[in-house]
C-alpha cells in the first residue's frame, strides 16, 4: 500500500506539488492523470524517496519514505520516466545487477531471474546484450529490474511512453497480472485512455493538486457524463488554468 | 554495504571492459601514447646529435673572396661554403624569411682593416629564435673563435712575443654528472607521460559512470534503490581506479621496451630503467590513483552529457602538467615540504629514482599520505553531491 499524506514540493518559486494526499491499495491498479506538467513526476519523485517534500510524507507499507527509507525502499519497485539499462550488458545482467544490489544471494538471484523471464516472456532475449534489444524488450527488462525483489509495491512513471500498440497491450496484462497477484501498482499517465483502459482507481490531478479521486465508473457518475473522456473533460474545465 | 561497493565495482568493470572506446582510449592509446612519442622524440634527438657532429657545416658566405684566408681555414675545419653575393640587407631579409639560415658577410673593410693588424669586422646573420640556426650559428661562431685565437697567436709570434702569455687562464670544463643524471633532462618527459596515462586509464570510465549512467536514464533507478550512495561512488571509483592501475602497468611495460630499443648509451646516457625502477614506479604512483580517480568522478558528477563531461576531464588531464611544469621552471629540487603537492611529489620521486640518488623513506610517506588525504577529501565531496537532489539532473 502506498499512502501520501499532505505531499508539498516547491522549486524556486514554482510550487509543483501543493498538498497531496491519495492511498493506492494492494490488489488494485491506481492510476495518476494529469497534463504534462501537473506535478505527477514530482509527486512519484518524493514518494520513492529522490526528493525530499518540502511538506507532508509518503509511506510504503505504513513505512515513512524519509525516515526508514532503505526498508520503505526495500519493498517498493520502481520504474522510473527514464528507465534506461546499461547497453553492454546482457538483459539478465541488468537485471542481476540490481538484485545484488539488493542484497539478493547469488543462487537466488538466479532463480529468481529466471522465473521473471518466464513470467514477462523474456526467454528468447535474456542472454542478448540490452543495446540489441527493441523499445519492447527494454520495458519488460526494466520491469524485471523493478520487480527483481519481489516488492509488494510497483510505481511506474509514463511507462508506456514510446512503446507501439503491442508492446503496451503486453505490458497491460503483465501489470493485471501483477495486480492480480496482490500487489499495489501505482503508474502515472497523460493519456485518458490508457488509464480508462487500466485502472481500477483514478486519481486526477492537476497544477499540483488532486482534482478527483474515484473509481472510473463513480468518476463518471459524478460529472454526470457518459464516458469518461467527457469526465476527464468537465473536470479539467472546473479547474482554472488547465493547459 | 561491503557487497554493494563490490557488485558496482564489478558491474562498472565489466561493462567498461565491452566497451570499444573505453578499452582504446584506457587500455591503447593512454598508456602507449606517451612511450611511443617519447621513443620517436628521443631517438630523433640522438640521431640528431650524433650526426650533426660528423657532418660538414653548410655556411652561406658573402663578400667571401675579400678574406682568402678566412675560408681556407673554414674550409680546414669542415666547412661547406656556399658563395652569395649578397648586399648586407640582402642577406637580413633572406634570414628573416627563412630563405637561409646562417649567413656570414664579409663586409669590404675587412681587408684593409685586417692587414692593418686592427680588428676586422665579420657578420654573422642568424635568427636566434629558431634552435635549428642556433646551433649552426654556434658552430659557426666557435670556429671563428677558433681563427680568431690562432691570427692572434701568429701576430705574437711574428712580433717576439710568447703567445702563451696572452693565454693567462686555461680554463677545462669537467663535467660531474653522472651518465643517469645527465638523462634525466631528457627524460624528464617521461614522468608526465606516466602520470598522463594514469589519469586516461580511468578517464572514460569515471564519465560513463557519472555522466553516461545519466545520459542513458540509468541513474533514477539506481538512485531509487537502497543502496547508500557512498557505496555506489566508492564502487565506481574502484573500477575506475582498476583500470587506470592496468593502464599505469601498460605504460611501465611499454616504457621498459621502448628504452631497451632507444640508444642512449649512445649519448652518454644510461637510464636507471629496468623491471625493478618500473616497480617502484608503480609504487610511487599508486597513491595517485584514487586521487585522479576521485577527482575525474568528482568533476563528472556535476556534468549533464557526456559530452560536456569530455570536455571538463581533458582539463583534468593538464592539472598534473601545472606543478611539473612549476618545478621545470624554477628547476626544483626534491625537498621534503614538496612531498605535500600532489603529482610534484610523484615527479620528484621517480626523477630520484631514474637518477639512482637515494630516496628518504619519509618522502614517500609524505607524497602517499598527501595524494590519499586530497583523495579521501575529494570522495566525501563526491558522495555529499551524489545524495542532493540535482544529481537527477
Amino acid at each position: 500500500m502506498i499512502e501520501t499524506r499532505l505531499l508539498r514540493k516547491k522549486f524556486a518559486t514554482v510550487l509543483a506539488v501543493d498538498g497531496i494526499s491519495f492511498v493506492a491499495r494492494d490488489g488494485e491498479i491506481t492510476g495518476l492523470l494529469g497534463p504534462n506538467g501537473a506535478g505527477k513526476s514530482t509527486c512519484l519523485r518524493m514518494i520513492y524517496g529522490v526528493l525530499a517534500p518540502d511538506g507532508g510524507e509518503a509511506r510504503i507499507d505504513g513505512i515513512d519514505i524519509r525516515g526508514e527509507t532503505s526498508a520503505a525502499r526495500a519493498r517498493l519497485g520502481v520504474l522510473p520516466h527514464a528507465a534506461g539499462l546499461y547497453g553492454n550488458l546482457s538483459a539478465r545482467e541488468n537485471v542481476a545487477y540490481f538484485g545484488a544490489l539488493l542484497g539478493i544471494a547469488r543462487k537466488r538471484l538466479g532463480t529468481r531471474i529466471d522465473q521473471l523471464a518466464l513470467r514477462l516472456g523474456m526467454g528468447e532475449f535474456l542472454e542478448r546484450r540490452a543495446n540489441k534489444l527493441s523499445q519492447g524488450e527494454r520495458v519488460k527488462v526494466a520491469l524485471a529490474r523493478a520487480l527483481v525483489h519481489e516488492p509488494g509495491n510497483l510505481l511506474l512513471d509514463e511507462p508506456t511512453n514510446g512503446l507501439d500498440v503491442m508492446a503496451i497491450r503486453g505490458l497491460r496484462s503483465l501489470l493485471r497480472d501483477l495486480r492480480d497477484d496482490g500487489k499495489c501498482i501505482l503508474f502515472s499517465s497523460h493519456v485518458m485512455q490508457e488509464v480508462a483502459a487500466l485502472c481500477d482507481r483514478i486519481v486526477i490531478i492537476g497544477h499540483g493538486r488532486v482534482l478527483a479521486d474515484d473509481t472510473p465508473a463513480a468518476l463518471r457518475e459524478q460529472s454526470g457524463a457518459s464516458s469518461l473522456e467527457e469526465a476527464f473533460v468537465r473536470l479539467q474545465a472546473t479547474d482554472e488554468g488547465w493547459r | 554495504m561491503r557487497r554493494a561497493i563490490f557488485s558496482v565495482f564489478a558491474k562498472e568493470f565489466l561493462e567498461n571492459l565491452r566497451d570499444r572506446r573505453t578499452l582504446f582510449s584506457a587500455l591503447l592509446f593512454g598508456p602507449l601514447f606517451g612511450p611511443l612519442l617519447f621513443g620517436t622524440m628521443v631517438s630523433r634527438l640522438v640521431e640528431q646529435s650524433v650526426m650533426s657532429a660528423k657532418q660538414p657545416l653548410v655556411l652561406t658566405i658573402a663578400g667571401g673572396g675579400r678574406a682568402p684566408g678566412l675560408m681556407e681555414y673554414l674550409r680546414s675545419q669542415n666547412v661547406q661554403i656556399m658563395p652569395a653575393p649578397l648586399t648586407e640587407d640582402e642577406a637580413r631579409k633572406a634570414v628573416q624569411r627563412g630563405d637561409l639560415a646562417v649567413v656570414l658577410l664579409v663586409p669590404p673593410d675587412y681587408p684593409r682593416l685586417f692587414t692593418a693588424g686592427q680588428p676586422a669586422p665579420l657578420l654573422l646573420i642568424a635568427d636566434s629564435s629558431d634552435s635549428q640556426t642556433r646551433k649552426i650559428a654556434a658552430r659557426a661562431r666557435a670556429i671563428l673563435a677558433g681563427f680568431s685565437a690562432t691570427m692572434g697567436q701568429l701576430r705574437l709570434q711574428v712580433r717576439g712575443v710568447d703567445p702563451l702569455l696572452a693565454a693567462p687562464l686555461a680554463v677545462n670544463d669537467v663535467d660531474v654528472a653522472t651518465p643517469a643524471g645527465r638523462a634525466v633532462v631528457v627524460l624528464g618527459l617521461m614522468t608526465y607521460f606516466v602520470l598522463f596515462a594514469v589519469l586516461m586509464g580511468g578517464l572514460y570510465l569515471a564519465i560513463d559512470a557519472t555522466a553516461g549512467e545519466r545520459e542513458r536514464g540509468s541513474l533514477e533507478a539506481l538512485l531509487a534503490l537502497p543502496v547508500p550512495r557512498a557505496a555506489l561512488v566508492g564502487g565506481k571509483v574502484l573500477a575506475t581506479c582498476a583500470f587506470m592501475c592496468l593502464s599505469l602497468a601498460i605504460t611501465l611495460a611499454a616504457f621498459l621496451g621502448v628504452f631497451k630499443f632507444l640508444p642512449l648509451e649512445r649519448l652518454g646516457m644510461s637510464p636507471n630503467l629496468g623491471v625493478r625502477t618500473s616497480l617502484e614506479f608503480f609504487a610511487i604512483c599508486l597513491p595517485f590513483v584514487p586521487l585522479g580517480a576521485t577527482l575525474m568522478t568528482f568533476v563528472a558528477s556535476f556534468t549533464k552529457s557526456y559530452r560536456e563531461a569530455q570536455t571538463y576531464l581533458a582539463a583534468v588531464l593538464l592539472v598534473p602538467t601545472l606543478p611539473i611544469a612549476f618545478a621545470a621552471i624554477y628547476s626544483l629540487k626534491t625537498k621534503s615540504s614538496l612531498m605535500l603537492i600532489p603529482s610534484l611529489s610523484q615527479h620528484l620521486l621517480m626523477t630520484s629514482v631514474l637518477q639512482d640518488r637515494p630516496i628518504a623513506a619519509g618522502d614517500v610517506l609524505v607524497s602517499a599520505a598527501a595524494s590519499l588525504a586530497l583523495a579521501a577529501a575529494l570522495f566525501v565531496l563526491t558522495a555529499r553531491h551524489w545524495r542532493r537532489e540535482t544529481m537527477l539532473g
